[in-house]
């Protein structure tokens, strides 16, 4: 559907460095594209440098101590170094945090409000959009009176994406989605990230570490390692990259290998067994 | 025996009406620490200040005319005009919201993600702060504070009791209206928190900066805006405690009763605070009348913290602390 080519760039992020507490260096220079109305995946194990990433996008690095330090960040073509997270989301820039981060006192309807907070579009506005998001999240329909913190942690994922569409964005930045979730939710709420990107025309820039879910998803792929984009390309031709199977998919050309053939474990004598 | 519970009554009527008061400054304490995880030890100072700006514009005082004084050898003190009661409360309201921004831009913006600690003892330093601005801008003698709310013992209860019982119940009138002003005022408050938009957004602050963050919120607003409601609770409680007892310096020492306070209701809970306060008002009236000659009296000093303290040991969250939601 995306062409990599012709299709228009919405977020562009230049080689920057981020430094947490000013001594800890976790991006050594990443850069990456987000085309409009794509989903482009962020991916990489622990540590690598995802959701900071989408923090410094986001902006929301300042308040954990941490500051791009070289580099630039440019969204429809404007410099968007030190603008509040508040500005970005008024830009149609929102991060759904890692761990859902849902307001847990607050109800599911009063949750999905808050993604409302910046907009001065009216009432009827918002209302129509809350209506969308429960036609996208029946479930959430069926709690919209019970406290946050009380619903399953699937609920908590799709009250936290939907809290982001009220805010009408143009990118969702979303933070490991399936972090915590039974396979089948994870299927559910990728299909539900998938039609938003459909029919809303949202783009997504999505870290996952679930790359073989993500690489199905997704348009275009990059992947992070200790801070470094270590490779790149459409999500198709990833998945059939001979690395990324063995390295991140855990498949090889052979096929599923034992363990016993790939290194040989001994039990090591020890003191009294 | 009827006598003596009539009596009892009337003292547990007074302590509830003194438990409104210890409310109002507890409330000040949990509406802060709810929304930014401070622990504001210059609440009492501030309904000081609150209390001294009202009666320094009512009646015309020149702020820091002693300084001037000194400097320039001039003799100025007031301006000589009085101002209405009902717009120097708006005056100072609008001072205290002044002070909560100069609070956010100066001292807490730069302690962003610092230890709780060093967030209280930013407070400390600011209680002493404020307590010498105030006795510099206004003069450190007791003044005596009049918004025309009525005083003395309302009759009415006195002769309604003494008919139906006998007895007839004294009961401060300006603990009244206090009562009145404080229902009002929590009413109102909850009002805002619950059917707002920045109601809920101080609501989402207070759960999770930094997803409030992450939708837009601007943190340093919502603080602005909750030091401000601060400073107007305050400002309701210094006039309360000034039409008492005079705007005196002791006044920043009512703080320390709301310390039991939250201890009983809970550091985060607006009816904990208020359930808290009609405890400690009562409880320790009614422990002075009844066990107090038994120990020589005076028992009003302690019995508060010694409840307190009990509470520590065996309900640490207090009655109303918040429920820490846990999914299994």
């Amino acid at each position: 559907m995306l062409d990599g080519s012709k299709t228009e760039t919405l977020l562009e992020v230049n080689n920057i460095e981020v430094i947490y507490n000013h001594v800890i260096l976790v991006l050594k220079g990443v850069s990456l594209k987000v085309a409009k109305g794509g989903i482009t995946a962020l991916l990489g194990g622990n540590g690598a440098g995802k959701s900071t990433t989408l923090k410094a996008v986001s902006n929301l690095l300042h308040s954990e101590r941490g500051e791009v330090t070289k580099g630039s960040i440019i969204y429809r073509g404007d410099h968007i170094a030190g603008l509040d997270p508040a500005d970005m989301v008024k830009r149609g820039v929102i991060q759904v945090m890692e761990g859902r981060h849902c307001f847990e006192h607050l109800t599911v309807e009063e949750n999905l409000m808050t993604g409302a907070y910046t907009r001065s579009d009216g009432r009827g506005a918002v209302a129509a959009d809350l209506e969308k998001v429960y036609a996208y999240f029946p479930r959430l329909r069926e709690r919209r009176t019970s406290q946050a913190g009380y619903t399953s942690g699937g609920e908590q994922q799709m009250v936290a994406i939907g809290r982001a569409m009220m805010a009408k964005p143009e990118t969702i930045l979303l933070d490991e989605p399936s972090m915590g979730l039974a396979p089948q939710l994870v299927e559910e709420i990728f299909g539900i990230v998938k039609s938003l990107n459909e029919q809303e025309g949202v783009s997504f820039l999505l870290a996952e570490q679930n790359t073989n879910v993500a690489l199905r998803f997704a348009h275009y792929g990059y992947i992070l390692e200790s801070g470094r984009v270590v490779m790149d390309g459409p999500a198709a031709e990833l998945r059939e990259n001979p690395d990324v199977k063995e390295f991140y998919l855990g498949m090889s050309d052979e096929g599923r290998k034992s363990f016993r053939d790939v290194r040989s474990y001994r039990r090591r004598k020890r003191w009294l067994s | 025996m009827p006598e003596q519970f009539l009596f009892a009554m009337e003292v547990i009527l007074n302590g509830l009406m003194a438990g409104v008061l210890y409310a109002l400054v507890a409330l000040g304490f949990v509406l802060i620490f709810k929304a930014s995880g401070i622990f504001n030890y210059a609440q009492g100072v501030m309904a000081l200040f609150a209390a001294l700006t009202l009666v320094g514009i009512m009646d015309g005082q020149i702020p820091f005319s002693h300084i001037i004084n000194a400097i320039f050898g001039t003799e100025l003190h007031h301006f000589g005009w009085h101002v209405p009661a009902l717009l120097a409360i708006i005056l100072t309201a609008g001072v205290m919201v002044v002070f909560a921004w100069l609070v956010q831009r100066y001292i807490f913006r730069h302690l962003v993600n610092q230890e709780p600690i060093i967030l209280f003892m930013a407070t400390i330093g600011l209680a002493y702060f404020l307590e010498g601005v105030g006795d510099l801008m206004w003069g450190s003698d007791i003044k005596k504070l009049d918004v025309g709310l009525p005083q003395g013992i309302n009759d009415w209860i006195d002769v309604t009791t003494f008919e139906a019982f006998g007895y007839g119940f004294f009961i401060d009138n300006l603990d009244i209206s206090a009562t009145i002003v404080a229902v009002f005022l929590v009413a109102a408050l909850i009002m805002f928190s619950q059917y707002t938009k920045q109601g809920r957004a101080l609501r989402a602050v207070a759960d999770d900066h930094q997803a409030a963050l992450s939708v837009g919120i601007s943190l340093n607003f919502i603080w602005v805006l909750v030091w401000s409601i601060a400073g107007f609770v305050a400002l309701v409680a210094g006039i309360m405690w000034g039409a008492k007892s005079g705007v005196q310096f002791s006044l920043s020492l009512i703080a320390l009763k709301a310390l039991p306070v939250l201890m009983l209701g809970g550091f985060t809970s607006i009816p904990g605070a208020i359930v808290g306060g009609l405890i400690i008002g009562v409880g320790e009236k009614l422990f002075e009348f009844l066990i107090g000659p038994m120990v020589g009296g005076a028992t009003e000093n302690w019995f508060a913290y010694v409840l307190a303290l009990l509470f520590l040991v065996f309900r640490p969250q207090g009655l109303f602390g918040e429920k820490i939601i846990e999914r299994v």
